[in-house]
């Protein structure tokens, strides 16, 4: 299998022209812009079309169109930009659109800085815009795993006629690694979207695609229907990679970048004799529970370590329910806890059980 | 294995680009590889850097935060990144326009070459940062300096090959300096 270096930014563009997405709609930001910068010039190569909207407001609406139309349609940005694109988010979550968004997360909040971050996890995971939806979020942490993970974003938006968050950070976006690029095989058959306003020809009856139900009841029945397509991804959608877990009594959790320098930590702590392992939650939401039961039996602390000042800690409290203590370490703005930082700190909470 | 070379400079110095064939010659080498830039501000002038992970195993973690090489093209880089070599560690420095007179400690090598005067010789200044590349090469054998130049071919786009003699030269010159100050007392790894 040939491999070449490529950075992060273009595997998330490589990524989806090869699941067959022919659609971008994006407004450039650091440190992302080389994803649109790549579709700019391979989208036409293929037969599809990228625009560069006015702003983001418009892209993520532009999205809603071409989403209602049945396309595989995409957008990127980096944390502020996807703050604007919130109302946007609600309302093809609210409207069951299949699309995937990208978002290369920087420091904030506010304007913040261009530097790597991961302080939107709760914006990914826990809303972001209005009502009560829910978003599909993967995290890859390689370059080889954002093309990977591409193609199922776009299955899974399908599948579930949801949108579905990927986030990386500024780091994922901007480093090159080696990855395995098959040769390119073309069109793909995709599965019939019925459902899709493409016409009433040969169908006699009008789709409607709408997220406004005036009537308390209806739109507490569309909830419920909602809330059932979220359980069947919590039954069906849970994805995590372990390393070092068996046996492991400290048990780091990160993901994205972080998940790197964890591991990168916990093979330090063991050549020191400490039976340290990792979780990485691959899907944010919803969130992998099973590898945190695997663990309980031997595990006497969890660590998280995020790019933030605390945020998938929660869900992890939230997963291990008092059983074992939960510590947490993190730095933020766009500070990347180095691996010496994390062993140390894990080193101390070692040393107090 | 696993060195973790952080190269640095002024931006225009080819710095990014360098990194890159590092990370392209490793890999065809049939190393594991990371290549992670600076992309800050500092990319609109001033400092520019780049960390290139060279591995025989799986990378765990592609940030570059205490290098095992450091290769610095000026005087910032030189002291901003000197102190932050791993114990052990090899700093090649690019002496015509950086100097490092005080003492480094840690058992960590100083190997200082003329890189801007070797490429200004060469006919292009901006080939410099590969002669510390080939030095580095030389010194640690991770990769066969014949990978490096075939690496070349994939890293500068089309119409900057008419390069490629002058980045192979640089690449060359580089080499034979370090090997060369070996034998006055830069121990090799």
């Amino acid at each position: 299998m040939p491999r070449v270096l490529m950075k992060g930014n273009e595997a998330f563009g490589e990524g989806a022209i090869r699941a067959g997405c022919r659609y971008f709609f994006g407004y450039p930001i650091t440190p992302q812009s080389e994803l649109p910068h790549y579709l700019a010039r391979r989208l036409p190569e293929v037969g599809g079309v990228y625009l560069q909207a006015e702003s983001e407001v418009a892209a993520i609406n532009m999205v809603y169109g071409a989403a209602a139309a049945g396309a595989r349609v995409m957008t990127s940005s980096s944390s502020p930009g996807i703050s604007l694109m919130q109302e946007g988010i609600s309302y093809l979550a609210g409207a069951e659109l299949p699309c995937v968004i990208v978002n290369v997360m920087r420091g904030g909040p506010g304007l913040g800085n261009i530097a790597p971050a991961q302080s939107d996890y709760f914006q990914a995971v826990k809303g972001g815009g209005h009502g009560d939806y829910r978003l599909l979020c993967l995290a890859p942490s390689s370059v080889q795993e954002i093309l990977d993970l591409m193609g199922l974003a776009f299955d899974l938006a399908d599948k579930y006629r949801n949108p579905v968050m990927v986030l990386g950070d500024g780091i994922l976006g901007q480093m090159m690694e080696p990855v395995e690029l098959p040769p390119y095989s073309g069109e793909l058959e995709l599965p019939p979207k019925p459902w899709a306003t493409t016409g009433t020809a040969g169908r006699g009856t009008r789709n409607i695609i709408n997220s406004l139900y005036i009537e308390p009841e209806e739109l507490e029945a569309v909830n419920l229907r909602l809330r059932a397509k979220y359980q069947r991804m919590e039954e069906e959608e849970k994805r995590w990679e372990t390393y070092l877990l068996e046996e492991a009594e400290l048990v780091l959790v990160a993901f994205g970048t972080m998940a790197r320098v964890a591991r990168a930590a916990v093979e330090r702590l063991r050549e020191e004799g400490i039976a340290a392992g990792l979780i990485r939650p691959i899907t944010l939401y919803p969130f992998p529970d099973a590898p945190f039961h695997a663990a309980f039996s031997r595990a006497r602390a969890f660590l998280v370590v995020e790019m933030n000042l605390g945020q998938m800690v929660e869900d992890v409290r939230l997963t291990v329910e008092g059983r074992c203590p939960v510590h947490f370490y993190g730095r933020t703005g766009g500070v990347v806890p180095t691996v010496a930082e994390v062993v140390n700190f894990a080193k101390e909470v070692w040393q107090k059980l | 294995m696993l060195e973790e070379v952080l190269l640095a400079g002024f931006g225009g110095q080819g710095i990014l680009s360098a990194g890159m064939l590092l990370a392209q010659a490793g890999m065809a080498h049939g190393l594991h590889v990371a290549w992670i830039p600076s992309y800050g501000p500092e990319m609109r002038g001033g400092t520019a850097n780049c960390g290139v992970t060279l591995s025989d195993r799986p990378i765990s973690c592609p940030l570059v935060t205490e290098p095992t090489t450091l290769l610095a093209m000026n005087q910032p880089s030189l002291d901003k990144f000197a102190p932050k070599v791993k114990p052990g560690g090899l700093i090649i420095y690019n002496s015509s326009l950086a100097r490092w007179d005080g003492e480094l400690g840690l058992g960590r090598r100083l190997l200082g070459l003329d890189a801007t005067a070797q490429a200004e010789a060469i006919g292009n200044v901006r080939v410099a940062v590969n002669v510390l590349v080939g030095a580095f090469i030389a010194l640690t054998q991770i990769i066969p300096l014949e990978r490096v130049k075939e690496a070349l071919r994939v890293v500068l786009p089309p119409h900057r090959h008419h390069l490629i003699a002058a980045n192979e030269k640089a690449l060359e010159v580089g080499a034979s300096l370090a090997l060369a100050k070996v034998g006055e007392g830069i121990a090799l790894r």
